[in-house]
């Protein structure tokens, strides 16, 4: 049987193939983050989240101003762009099957490919521009836009994936469409969303490109939306750039906190997903 | 025909529906007894099914249905302009073939209809404690969930969650109950629990089932009509349609000659 030991040596390549190209995939991600941890671990502590930054040339300090920086910019695109993309998907999912749900669908694919710089070009022309000054708004104006595709079509997919039979269900009892999507198709796929949602929010939070020019960064904790503001990422790069050793402590801190920020939200996304409540 | 014209719950006349091009229903004409379990049989693609979705207009949801002709229920054309749809699909409720109870809770499941139908104020926790009991004893689940009325729905094993579909459909007193095969999905024995509540609630609500089984037809249904190519071939009692079918494609379909 010269086949069966033909497939039979196939099976084995391709299995062990696969399983070191895996390994080869690993690789990368593990050093990332083994490498953040052991540069960076060193630089957090308490100041580090408490403090404002020290004036060139004096060690400490930390990076309170990009926290609350951060915190504000994602928020307040959440604000902007979470409502617009929600919405804007349940009408693709529940009345989109027409030309132009098509054109639509097409255009937020084509804006998840473009460069987040060009988002903040755009924003940079039609905000910075337009009020003379680098702003907090102008910032989360951009990081709303660059979630609004992902919001989109994930929260689409999901809603999509609601079975026709629980919509059926809901009719079949008399409710009007509009609140069978409330009561039904929103209700099932809630957990889902809940997860796009925070993918959305993990995936700009760590933008860096457009918000140079846009919310520029701020040395002080500030809460007034048409002033510059400062944000982890623009703060990294900054750091990271300058001459000084302390700095760059300070940059690889920053950094492991991102990732770990990130990683919170994406752990979160999961047990939000695994709740009884997803429907799935 | 044995019963008087005022005891039909569904009366059709001319009857004809389209989808798109393609026409699924033919100048279908039937009655349906009041308070008896009524069949639909024959085999895949003959039109029982959307026949049956014509009942409560649920075929309507996707755009391109036409429908002529006239279906009285409760004495009046479900297709006259000036119905409302949710008055209608509260006084005909529709069990399907996979059971789809929703996502949440058996008591919230029971009382959804109410709370979608009711304002707020009227909806006291007590009415809404007596309806749960009230419909769960009236498909014979209440013995076994009493103390799991908090647990999800779609947890519960097949049978019971076709029975809670029926369930959530009688605090809204629906006049006519449609279900489109509910034992597709069930096993031996679950299939025989449903259909001994089909006959315990038959007499209080009318029962109209679509069923490939033939088995089945001839052990719930009191009336039985045989569709063939979007017609109506013959309608008759059970028993004589399947003892003596007027019809010589009857007699061959219940002969398994196709289908």
């Amino acid at each position: 049987m010269p086949g069966y030991f033909r497939r039979k040596t196939f099976d084995i390549l391709a299995r062990w193939g696969s399983l070191a190209m895996v390994m080869v995939a690993l690789v990368p991600l593990v050093a990332v983050l083994g490498y953040l941890t052991y540069k960076g671990i060193g630089g957090i502590s308490w100041a580090f989240f408490t403090q404002l930054p020290k004036p060139v040339g004096e060690t400490g300090g930390g990076m309170a101003n990009a926290l609350s920086g951060s915190a504000i910019l994602v928020g307040l695109a959440g604000l902007i762009g979470l409502p617009v993309g929600l919405l804007g998907a349940i009408y693709l999912a529940e009345y989109g099957d027409n030309a132009f749900g098509k054109g639509v669908r097409f255009c937020t694919d084509v804006m998840a490919g473009i460069p987040s710089i060009t988002v903040g070009i755009f924003v940079y022309g039609l905000v910075v521009l337009r009020m003379r000054r680098f702003s907090a708004l102008a910032g989360a104006v951009t990081l709303a836009i660059l979630m609004l595709p992902i919001v989109m079509r994930t929260t689409e997919e999901l809603l999509r994936l609601v079975p026709v039979t629980l919509r059926e269900a809901g009719l079949a009892l008399g409710l009007p469409k509009w609140r069978v999507i409330l009561g039904v198709v929103l209700r099932t796929g809630a957990s889902g969303i809940a997860t796009g949602v925070m993918l959305a929010i993990a995936r700009v939070a760590g933008e860096t490109a457009p918000l140079l020019f846009t919310a520029f960064g701020s040395r002080f904790i500030s809460l007034k939306l048409d002033q510059p503001m400062g944000s982890l990422p623009v703060q990294i790069y900054t750091y990271a750039v300058s001459p000084y050793e302390d700095w760059h402590r300070q940059a690889w801190a920053a950094a492991l906190v991102l990732v770990l920020l990130v990683l919170a939200l994406n752990l979160l996304a999961r047990v939000i997903t695994r709740q009884p409540g997803s429907g799935r | 025909m044995s019963t008087a014209a005022s005891n039909f719950s569904i009366q059709t006349r001319d009857v004809n529906l389209w989808y798109g091009d393609f026409q699924a229903l033919k100048n279908v004409s039937v009655n349906i007894n009041q308070g008896e379990v009524t069949a639909l049989i024959g085999p895949s693609g003959c039109g029982k099914t959307t026949l049956l979705r014509c009942f409560n207009r649920i075929n309507e949801r996707y755009g391109n249905v036409k429908t002529t002709g006239e279906i009285r229920i409760l004495g009046k054309n479900a297709y006259d302009p000036d119905v409302s749809l949710i008055e209608l699909r509260k006084a005909v409720g529709m069990v399907f073939q996979r059971p789809n109870p929703l996502p949440i809770s058996v008591y919230e499941n029971v009382v959804f209809g109410l709370r979608v139908h009711s304002a707020r104020s009227s909806l006291k926790k007590s009415l809404l404690d007596e309806a749960v009991e009230k419909s769960l004893q009236e498909v014979s689940l209440w013995d076994d969930l009493k103390d799991r009325l908090h647990v999800r729905a779609t947890t519960l094993q097949l049978e019971q969650q076709q029975k809670l579909c029926i369930a959530r459909l009688l605090p809204l007193k629906p006049e006519v109950i449609l279900m489109d095969e509910p034992c597709s999905a069930l096993d031996v024995e679950a299939t025989l629990a449903v259909e001994d509540l089909m006959l315990a609630l038959a007499g209080t609500y009318t029962i109209l089932i679509v069923t490939h089984n033939m088995a089945q037809a001839r052990r719930v249904s009191r009336e039985c009509a045989f569709m063939l190519l979007g017609e109506v071939v013959e309608v008759n009692r059970t028993q004589d349609l399947f003892l003596t079918p007027r019809d010589s494609r009857t007699a061959d379909y219940i002969e398994g000659r196709y289908g």
